[in-house]
């Protein structure tokens, strides 16, 4: 706090003016502030916060699927755990880290003093503490948490739900409200506050991949609101939308859940490609391969993502003409996504490459991004999703997209963007021993979830036929020692935020390029009241 | 460059009209399965036309009744299946019987399987058509008048119409 403070005096001398340069100390500081690094802190903290609830949830997952049998909970509150767990990983933890970055980076690569909202800026991150505590005390309700899984179809999520269907719902709305804040804050940011210069083809990645999922965001998360709105109004209005008895069809909540949801998993994966865009060129030293088939691909993803979705209903017995479409519009998308993994790769090509941690995740999400992308393709195909549909070959797909791709993306932000936050050097040491121990431990986490699943182990059963009980016991052991390993990422924040460390120089690193590497380490609490001129 | 007002306005009228068109979608998705005949669902009028008889086909229709927990009536088709030519009527009863002390009112919900041949499956009448009252501990045949359109292609030789039984329940009243 105090080496802030010394800098935004020194600013303070220039712009004495400025009425903002006032920053309350202790909580209202941080309940008040309208400073776009202070939420993107707050966002990152929350962030990871809900990281390690969800991943205590996992972990409560992964003890009782240790050995067949049911050992430690009933399958209701079995249910409750994998429901939870998707919810806040995916509400909770990838898209408020997103968010958080967005807050921190944006302003910075655009050279804009702050974002262009920063009342809504607080609003939109101070909504969600409460709306997960909402979701959270459901566990502790009489009927206990929602356990309709995090995609909560229709009858489950309404005639078979608890009453704490109710908070769930309203959860979601304050989540949706949140991010649609936050997505506005962002797209109007760049459009209204990028420096003189700084012209749309020449907005470093991540800021494009993020104006482009702001957008989704905007387009899908009413319809999210929209189907939980329903699921209400079915099970306490009377109403019939996904009731066949009024008239309703619960497939059609697949439809429109899946609407949303195809984007949703975009939304979730673009602004990490951003990261990686970011830095595979630092640590190569070269000019990143391909900008504008970046930007193009990026676009032709989130295009593309509206008419995919009911890939995920292959088995609900569609006719073949609609299969055949969703398929191949689905298998599409692999092209714009190998250009990507291409000019990465590209970028690397006779690079001078060196591997700090940052480049270290960002390699790891390239490799394991791409199983993800490979074994999404395996599911894509009609005929094979029958098999593949519902068991753990689907929970290996998107753990390896969300998990190995998000959230190391998000990890590789951290290292590449901590010494610029912080003022100081990560520990290298401590960055690459949680490095080694997270590529180890997920893959032996969610590796052999491909095996169990094509062998026929469905997904969310809390028992399971004797025959799997050996991969599931490996599988639990590296979830545990996955989330030990992220004790480590905590040791490495904490370090940073308490200062210690080797000074971070102002570019930080030798071949970052950006106008974020411009202003001193740690980024004083106000940059670019003076437009910078881009070249 | 657009203002920072005008901007968020202009966001913000996106985001309502995303809102109501995931409402828009209900009807939407109703409208298309009607047109292509998808979802297994059968049109909800009584055919006014009748189609002449392909004797060179038959079709295998099969029947199936089944209810809602909410409500306790017995319900099944007097026969399993039967076998005709397209365009030939055929009248098919399902026997229902509400074994309980008090009168209580049903209805019945068809579904056609497969989903594609749902728009060659004709009903001339239906007790699906109405509300169906019935007092304690009675019994009564409730017909289905139908034909298959001659129109149906080549690759369905069999049909199952499917009815499952719901207790009337308020806002289905008046439909």
């Amino acid at each position: 706090m105090s080496r802030e403070n010394i800098s935004s005096h020194q600013q303070h001398a220039d712009h004495s003016h400025d009425s903002h340069d006032h920053k309350p100390r202790g909580i209202s500081r941080w309940l008040f502030t309208t400073n776009h690094k202070d939420i993107g802190t707050l966002y990152l903290l929350f962030s990871l916060l809900m990281l390690f609830t969800g991943g205590i949830l996992a972990m409560m997952i992964r003890a009782e699927l240790f050995q067949p049998g049911l050992q430690f909970v009933d399958p209701h509150f079995f249910n409750q755990l994998t429901t939870v767990h998707g919810l806040v990983m995916v509400f909770g933890a990838v898209m408020p880290a997103f968010v958080g970055l967005a807050n921190w980076m944006i302003p910075l690569m655009i050279g804009a003093p702050d974002m262009a909202l920063p009342r809504m800026n607080n609003w939109s991150f101070w909504i969600l503490p409460f709306a997960f505590t909402i979701l959270l005390s459901t566990f502790f309700m009489e009927g206990g948490a929602p356990a309709a899984g995090w995609t909560f179809y229709a009858p489950l999520s309404t005639t078979y739900s608890s009453d704490s269907t109710a908070f769930f719902v309203f959860s979601v709305h304050l989540m949706g409200i949140s991010s649609i804040m936050g997505a506005m804050n962002v797209i109007v940011t760049i459009f209204n506050l990028r420096a003189p210069g700084m012209t749309w083809m020449k907005l470093p990645l991540f800021v494009w991949t993020w104006l482009i999922t702001a957008f989704l965001l905007i387009a899908v998360m009413p319809v999210l609101a929209g189907v939980v709105t329903m699921v209400l109004t079915d099970k306490y209005f009377g109403t019939s939308f996904f009731d066949a008895a009024g008239g309703g069809d619960p497939v059609m909540f697949q439809h429109i859940f899946w609407f949303f949801g195809h984007p949703e998993v975009y939304i979730m994966i673009l602004p990490a490609f951003g990261i990686v865009s970011s830095i595979i060129p630092t640590f190569a030293r070269k000019p990143l391969f391909g900008y504008e088939s970046m930007v193009i691909a990026t676009a032709s993803i989130a295009l593309l993502s509206f008419i995919v979705w009911a890939h995920h209903m292959f088995t609900t017995g569609m006719p073949v003409a609609a299969e055949l479409f969703f398929m191949y519009a689905t298998m599409l998308i692999a092209v714009p996504t190998g250009v990507k993994v291409f000019n990465w790769v590209a970028t690397m090509w006779r690079g001078a490459m060196t591997f700090e941690v940052p480049m270290m995740f960002a390699l790891a999400f390239i490799v394991l991004f791409t199983i993800g992308g490979l074994s999404g393709l395996m599911l894509a195909i009609v005929p094979a999703d029958f098999q593949y549909h519902d068991t753990y070959f689907v929970v290996a797909h998107f753990h390896y997209v969300l998990v190995t791709g998000a959230v190391f993306g998000i990890i590789s932000g951290v290292y590449y963007w901590i010494p610029k936050w912080t003022g100081v050097m990560y520990s290298e040491k401590i960055g690459q021993l949680h490095f080694w121990c997270s590529i180890i431990s997920v893959n032996m986490l969610f590796f052999p979830m491909h095996f169990v699943g094509l062998a026929g182990m469905p997904r969310r059963i809390p028992d399971y036929a004797l025959q799997f009980a050996d991969m599931n016991a490996f599988i639990s052991i590296g979830g545990f020692l996955f989330g030990l390993s992220q004790l480590i990422f905590v040791w490495m924040v904490v370090r940073c935020m308490r200062g210690k460390g080797e000074k971070a120089t102002d570019r930080v690193w030798e071949g970052a390029q950006g106008l974020e590497w411009e202003v001193p380490s740690p980024a004083p609490y106000h940059t670019f009241q003076t437009p910078p001129q881009v070249k | 460059m657009v203002s920072n007002t005008r901007l968020v306005r202009r966001l913000i009228i996106i985001c309502i009209a995303m809102f109501a068109f995931g409402y828009a979608l209900v009807p939407l998705y109703d409208v298309f399965c009607e047109i292509t005949g998808i979802n297994g669902k059968t049109s909800n009028q009584p055919a006014v036309t009748r189609a002449a008889v392909d004797e060179t086909r038959t079709i295998k229709v099969e029947f199936l009744a089944n209810r809602d927990d909410a409500i306790p009536w017995s319900f099944a088709p007097e026969v399993a299946h039967i076998s005709i030519h397209p365009g030939q009527v055929q009248v098919i009863n399902f026997m229902v019987e509400n074994p309980t002390d008090m009168a209580m009112v049903g209805r019945a919900v068809p579904s056609v399987s497969p989903g594609e041949a749902a728009k060659y499956f004709i009903k001339i009448e239906c007790f699906c058509f109405t509300e169906q009252p019935l007092d304690a501990h009675e019994r009564r045949a409730m017909p289905v008048q139908f034909y298959v359109d001659p129109k149906l292609p080549a690759h369905f030789s069999t049909i199952t119409l499917s009815y499952r039984l719901y207790k009337n329940i308020p806002q289905l009243v008046g439909r």
